[in-house]
């Protein structure tokens, strides 16, 4: 028990926390050339989608209208990209001061998943020119789930840039601005947290009207409560990926962030827990138990997603593994898989329109999402070198790779 | 091409059968064509029909109305008639014969005597067969007894006529007479019918050619129709449906559509339940549009039993042949595109890439881990 | 480890989880949107799938009519052979086959034509769905009706229709969605729906849905083998032909599948032999999303308090921590 630091302990600790720095160094190296190249091949393909039509590129058809551009760009991608949403929950909402030093980072990842994932929707709607519509009073059908999910997603990547502002104000000098924004702050916190449990929800309530053609291990009114729960847990894991990967990428020293991230271990394991039972316990009362075993290839994604969701309850629930990065990132990359595979179940395996139909992503199609992950992964590299994102370090690195 | 100069007449052609041998030629070649023979074979039918032995045909009457004797008489082939009464020796048929009572009987029976296992029968009209067959009697013979004493020695029989394959016009219900086609009343199924009302020569005489030529009678559907001829249903080769497939119907005789040729589907034609060459072969020689449905009559379906002289003239047909191989999408059509080896591959490369880097990485912070815990131990 | 777990409780059960649990928790409202009923001047379409001879005179007329261009799967650019409905094809007849294909409308060594199209829903999915109210079924005759002015081509509407009837054009950079929607520019011009309108044998047949109901309910009265009249075109057009009554099985596809079609269907062969769905609740998928929306979002109640609740909880925390920097 003595082991365990309390959280007014972690407080102290992390009173003296650094202010973010910019990580500053040079733009050009090996990985960002890659990525740079995974770009250009994506915006090709993108050229020939936009000249020939989606068929030219991807397999979507109209047994399986959405494809990886939806399932990955935007369902996926703003379930990664719920890193500032849990931060600011706990942070703000919760009122743990402690976490305050991941909050930037990892709003910094969410602005990019969202805005990216904003801009894929525009890749993937056939008709892009009018999609204005869907905000359009007129237009706009306020009882489809869809609206829901594209005005949420809408505003809230206009909240993530206010929440993000103050980096940017901070970067040009302009305190006076910064201040009267920071006294408004609070209402955007309240709405950035609203935001994406309403969206983040509402993209499991997308398959409910889809009815029969999803699968009973997935369709259940509980979707959206299942969906949210999991972008928390997705928010939290990322915030543990995010840190491990800027130690090791960027040679930081993370010593100052270890307890956060261990707390933030075992929350995802609480969090997956409820999951878990909910999941679980909907599967039983709908009488669908059996379904677990006689679905075949719908079986075994099921349980890979089960085994995958529990690993990290497992790993995290000793107090030991906890204040282990290896440990921690282990259960953060199995939460995420998870988290991954049930949209991808939920959208694509379980998705069922009728007899007689298939869908692979085609590699130009893949390409894309690729090249898209590839920009994504670009822009926070030259955002936290040039930007205050990270924590300070007392002894800054010469320079990153 | 066929070289005909190798062929040696050896009968005067021209002379026996009133044709320039340009013209007898032609003819073998529309025969050959008729039954969907390969080239050549007009080779042989030219040398079958010029052979100086004509085989022997008795050829009955029962209850008819001689239309298919008419229809083969009246041809407007020139000299059709000339022809088949040539290239075979009629021994025997009411309608053209010459002699009478008695003596047209025994020219039967030497005929058969002579010709014993050689001749061939035709029978025309069908065979009432109730109250023992008494509604129909020839020379003091019911129709049932005449054609059972001329089947018995005959090296083929071919009923001629819808009345004669089935029973035809006689036999449309309630059917009186008990009237049945030659294969029912014989109990035999190697009898080739020709039904048609009446049928077109053609088929007849394409049938009796081949008989000639090769000695057999030509491969026949399960009701014994030859299949060169009844084949196909009408409504396959029918010059008006590509205004069935369109949806452009005559609703009534006299009507805009049917001034227009639309198809004759709606005013009841049976052409999608029929079987036969009408469209193709057409009728008389008397070109294009010589048949029913190019008169713009629908197609009563003569040549069908259980349509023809049954079914309403007005009721709509039911499409019987459904099954060409691309004609319909199945009720599930595989669609889509699955994995192939190349975005598989991507997929599980970049899958496997991304598992090993966790994996690695994982490993790596733990000999980190390992090392301080050392270090501060 | 009890503070640490106290404090997990609190997180899950306040914030994020309330939203939406209030929604799925909460039944008596769970009910608040019902299936939409027919409406009262509804038209719709009766396939008798007996009745149909598969000369696809529907199918020929229905892209005259919708000037839809030629679907070639075959090669050989001559014919119009499309597999299923899709961006040129708003109505397809397919073929059902088993064994020797001997019987028409019987399910062993049997065979059977379906009618693929819209079937216009009481309460469609593809309407709920859209997010920009291009899919509309608000005229009186109950058509669900696409306007591609409105339309962002997301495909919600394809992936959500039980029937898989919204189709998208793949193989063009201004893709619409295609549907049939019942030839409404020719009963504005007071026709019926090309495809009832060249139907040889009124195995479609166009009618006001109450007379289809009329129609449906005389037709399995039928004998099987009697001679019965069947009208073409319309129920009350006149032009009749007689037939012998078919054998029908006793389910009227459309009837009661999510909360019942415009377009019905009657047949010899069990639906699921033509690949349609036939698992099919009477509630409709559209009432359910919506009551779970409405629940959620009705009046956008539930999400101004929890907001209200957010906003106040930032507000105590940036008072204590600072966090401006």
């Amino acid at each position: 028990m003595s082991e365990v630091i309390l959280p007014s302990e972690v407080a102290k600790r992390q009173h003296h926390h650094h202010k973010p720095a910019a990580i500053g160094g040079g733009l050009i190296s090996p990985m960002t050339v890659v990525l740079g190249a995974l770009v250009a091949v994506a915006f090709f393909f993108l050229g020939q989608r936009f000249i020939y039509g989606l068929g030219a590129v991807t397999n979507v058809n109209n047994g399986y209208p959405w494809g990886i551009w939806v399932v990955w760009d935007v369902v996926i991608a703003t379930g990664f990209a719920c890193g500032g949403y849990a931060m600011a929950l706990v942070t703000y909402i919760l009122n743990k001061g402690e976490y305050h030093p991941l909050v930037r980072p990892a709003l910094t990842a969410s602005l990019f998943g969202y805005s990216l994932g904003g801009a894929s929707v525009l890749i993937d709607l056939g008709r892009y020119w009018n999609f204005w519509h869907i905000l359009w009073p007129g237009y706009a059908h306020v009882d489809s789930v869809m609206f829901e999910v594209a005005a949420c997603i809408s505003l809230y990547i206009i909240v993530l840039w206010i929440e993000f502002s103050p980096a940017f104000l901070e970067h040009l000098g302009l305190k006076d601005a910064k201040r009267k924004l920071s006294k408004v702050m609070f209402f955007f916190i309240g709405l950035g947290v609203l935001l994406p449990s309403m969206h983040q929800s509402s993209l499991g309530s997308l398959l409910v009207v889809m009815g029969a053609q999803v699968h009973p291990l997935w369709q259940t009114m509980l979707l959206p409560l299942l969906f949210l729960l999991t972008a928390a847990c997705m928010g939290f894991a990322v915030v543990i990926l995010e840190a491990t990967l800027a130690a090791v990428g960027f040679g930081r020293d993370l010593d100052h962030e270890l307890p956060m991230l261990s707390k933030i271990g075992k929350i995802i394991a609480g969090v997956l827990t409820v999951y878990l039972v909910l999941r679980l316990g909907d599967i039983v009362v709908r009488g669908q138990l059996g379904a677990i075993f006689t679905s075949g290839f719908k079986s075994v994604m099921f349980l890979i997603e089960m085994a995958l969701f529990a690993a990290p309850i497992v790993l995290m629930a000793k107090a030991a593994n906890r204040k282990r990065l290896s440990k921690l990132f282990a259960a953060a990359g199995s939460m995420l898989t998870g988290a991954v595979l049930y949209r991808i179940d939920a959208f694509l395996v379980a998705y069922d329109t009728g007899p007689g139909w298939n869908y692979f992503p085609s590699v130009p199609e893949m390409m894309v999402t690729i090249g898209i992950i590839a920009l994504e992964v670009l822009a926070y590299i030259v955002f936290v070198k040039k930007f205050p994102i990270l924590p300070g370090q007392p002894h800054q690195p010469s320079n990153g790779r | 091409m066929y070289d005909d100069s190798a062929i040696t007449f050896e009968t005067d052609v021209e002379s026996r059968f009133g044709l320039s041998r340009r013209d007898f030629m032609k003819f073998c070649a529309a025969m050959a064509a008729t039954m969907g023979l390969p080239r050549g074979a007009d080779a042989q039918i030219a040398e079958a029909i010029t052979k100086k032995e004509r085989p022997s045909v008795i050829w009955l009457h029962h209850q008819e109305c001689t239309g298919c004797t008419e229809s083969l008489l009246r041809s407007e082939h020139p000299t059709l008639d000339k022809l088949i009464l040539d290239i075979v020796s009629l021994d025997y048929h009411e309608t053209i014969f010459a002699a009478a009572g008695h003596q047209a009987e025994t020219a039967r029976l030497a005929a058969m005597e002579k010709n014993k296992g050689k001749y061939l029968l035709v029978v025309e009209g069908a065979i009432p067969t109730k109250d023992g067959g008494i509604y129909c009697k020839i020379g003091g013979k019911t129709s049932l007894e005449l054609t059972r004493e001329c089947a018995e020695h005959a090296a083929a029989i071919v009923a001629i006529g819808s009345c004669a394959s089935w029973g035809g016009m006689p036999s449309t219900p309630p059917n009186p007479t008990g009237s049945a086609g030659v294969r029912e009343a014989l109990g035999r199924n190697d009898v080739v019918t020709i039904p048609g009302c009446p049928p077109n020569p053609y088929n007849f005489l394409s049938t009796v050619v081949h008989f000639l030529t090769f000695g057999t009678l030509p491969a026949v559907d399960p009701e014994g129709r030859p299949l060169f001829a009844y084949g196909r249903l009408i409504h396959e080769n029918c010059e008006r449906r590509a205004h069935f497939d369109a949806g452009r119907f005559a609703m009534e005789f006299g009507d805009e559509g049917h001034k227009k040729g639309y198809c004759l589907y709606k005013l009841g034609c049976k052409g999608p339940e029929t079987y036969a060459n009408c469209p193709t072969v057409l009728f008389g020689d008397a070109g294009p549009g010589s048949w029913p449905v190019g008169t713009g009559h629908p197609c009563i379906g003569c040549t069908e039993k259980g349509i023809g002289f049954a079914k309403p003239i007005h009721a709509l047909a039911d499409l019987k042949n459904q099954r060409p191989p691309v004609g319909y999408p199945r009720a599930v059509e595989e669609q889509g595109t699955g994995a192939t080896l190349g975005s598989a591959a991507l997929l599980v490369g970049v899958a496997a890439a991304a598992a090993g880097a966790g994996y690695k990485l994982v490993g790596n912070l733990g000999r980190d881990e390992d090392d301080d815990d050392q270090s501060q131990g | 480890m009890t503070i640490n777990r106290r404090d997990f409780l609190r997180g899950a059960a306040s914030g994020s989880a309330a939203v939406a649990a209030c929604a799925t928790l909460a039944p008596s409202r769970a009910e608040a949107r019902g299936n939409l009923p027919i409406p009262e001047n509804a038209v719709g379409l009766l396939y008798d799938s007996t009745l149909c001879i598969g000369c696809k005179a529907c199918m020929s007329a229905c892209k005259e009519a919708n000037d839809l261009p030629l679907e070639d799967n075959v090669g050989e650019g001559l014919w119009d052979t499309p597999l299923e409905l899709s961006g040129k094809t708003y109505t397809v007849i397919k073929i059902y086959q088993h064994g020797t294909m001997e019987h028409k409308d019987k399910a062993e060594n049997g065979f059977a034509h379906i009618k693929r199209q819209c079937l216009h829903c009481a309460d469609p999915s593809c309407v709920s769905a859209c997010p920009v109210s291009a899919m509309t079924k608000d005229g009186p005759l109950g058509i669900v009706e696409y306007n591609k002015d409105a339309c962002i081509g997301c495909r919600y509407c394809v992936a959500a229709c039980p029937f898989g009837v919204p189709q998208f054009q793949y193989d063009t950079p201004f893709p619409e969605i295609a549907k049939c929607q019942l030839c409404k520019h020719r009963l504005d011009d007071g026709k019926i729906p090309a495809c009832a309108e060249v139907c040889p044998t009124g195995a479609t047949l166009f009618g006001s849905y109450a007379a289809l109901d009329e129609e449906i309910t005389r037709r399995k009265a039928m004998t099987p083998g009697e001679a019965a009249l069947f009208p073409r075109r319309t129920v009350d057009s006149g032009d009749v032909h007689e037939k012998a009554a078919p054998e029908y099985i006793d389910d009227v596809y459309g009837d009661t599948e999510v909360g019942g079609t415009q377009v019905r269907y009657l047949s010899g062969v069990p639906f699921d032999k033509f690949g349609l769905p036939t698992d099919l609740p009477e509630r409709s998928f559209a009432s359910k999303s919506e009551t779970l929306q409405h629940s959620l979002y009705g009046g956008l109640a539930a999400p101004v308090v929890v907001l209200a609740g957010l906003v106040a909880a930032a507000w105590r925390g940036s008072k204590n921590h600072h966090d401006d920097e």
